[in-house]
């Protein structure tokens, strides 16, 4: 169930969901649509593409189509940037072609790990916002960056819990930890790396206050059935966050009020 | 009399000969591409859908066309 009692704000805008769900890399677009509607995602990322590649056998269309019917919103990437020029100029056509100020900011560094790279996103970060883009974007645990695309104008972050489609969940606990202890007041978003609803769970435990991913879902054996079990994982999570977690012990503590010993057995 | 032989710009990673002048406009509609359909880039920047008719072409120019598609 949603809690309305606890949207997310951004931008002005009041998310029911914190489960923001991709698009890409489904079966089918069958399969697609019926996992956003079990995802009950209100945020779904989208993508752009050269026009000489091939296309998406209508999956986009029907994909806004079954959004649409639970009040999501389109949120545009720059995927395959590396240069902050780029993802400016790719940024506004998608603003163009989507009719949305909202963009995920894509810049990245390293080939193999997908990494962000940092001085490339805050420089794009920068122009964007002094264009009228809502910036979310993609980045590292990084405290300091964090802090120098916040004063860029971004509203959020959305720090990587692993690289790109690896499904390795949180690698960096202590950076994660330290984002969000330091950065209290910020909306972080935990994007790409989760492979399993546990890591989701997790992450909303930690705080954070909602997860994107894409091939966790695409990806399962039941993509549908995976969206509805990240759905219920994020809900859970951020439930328990907001119920408070005990304080971890290094000790055992005896849940049962007993006091000394429960039997006598006599001196004999 | 230089401004009428005809130009070739580079479309998408292939070679499309224009008129003289012929501006952004006009290429979609050779292309037979609707103009709300795609986003467009000249020599690697934006050109919005309002300034299509007044961008004109040169020769050598790159153009690019870019589409919406499903992403992560």
């Amino acid at each position: 169930m949603p809690h309305p009692s606890d949207p997310l704000l951004i931008d002005g805008v009041a998310l029911d969901s914190r489960f923001f769900l991709g698009t890409a890399g489904y079966p089918s677009p069958a399969i697609l649509c019926d996992a956003i509607r079990a995802s009950r995602s209100q945020v779904l990322t989208v993508g752009l593409k050269r026009t000489l590649q091939a296309g998406d056998n209508g999956a986009l269309a029907q994909a806004i189509a079954a959004g649409r019917g639970q009040g999501a919103r389109l949120l545009p990437n720059t995927a395959g940037c590396r240069s902050a020029r780029e993802a400016v100029q790719l940024a506004h056509m998608a603003r163009e072609l989507y009719g949305t100020a909202w963009i995920k900011l894509e810049v990245i560094g390293d080939e193999h790990t997908l990494q962000p790279d940092p001085f490339e996103l805050v420089a794009a970060a920068s122009e964007l916002v002094r264009e009228g883009f809502v910036v979310f974007p993609y980045c590292t645990e990084d405290l300091i960056l964090g802090r120098r695309l916040l004063d860029a104008g971004c509203p959020l972050l959305m720090p990587w819990g692993a690289p790109i489609g690896s499904g390795q969940g949180l690698l960096n606990l202590h950076g994660l930890r330290t984002l969000r202890e330091r950065l209290p007041d910020t909306v972080l978003v935990i994007d790409a790396g989760l492979g399993a609803p546990s890591q989701a769970a997790r992450a909303m435990e930690l705080g954070f206050d909602a997860v994107l991913l894409n091939s966790a879902v695409a990806q399962a054996g039941d993509p549908v059935a995976m969206a509805g079990a990240f759905g219920d994982a994020v809900r859970a999570g951020r439930q328990a966050f907001r119920a408070g977690l005990m304080a971890p012990q290094a000790f055992a503590v005896a849940s049962t009020p007993v006091s000394g010993h429960a039997f006598l057995l006599g001196d004999a | 009399m230089t401004d009428r032989l005809p130009i070739t710009v580079r479309l998408d990673e292939r070679d499309v000969a224009l008129p003289a002048g012929a501006t952004l406009a006009q290429l979609l509609e050779l292309e037979r591409r609707e103009a709300a359909a795609v986003a467009t880039a000249l020599n690697g920047r934006f050109v919005p859908r309002d300034a299509r008719g007044s961008t004109a072409l040169s020769d050598g120019d790159v153009v690019l066309f870019f589409q919406p598609i499903v992403g992560g």
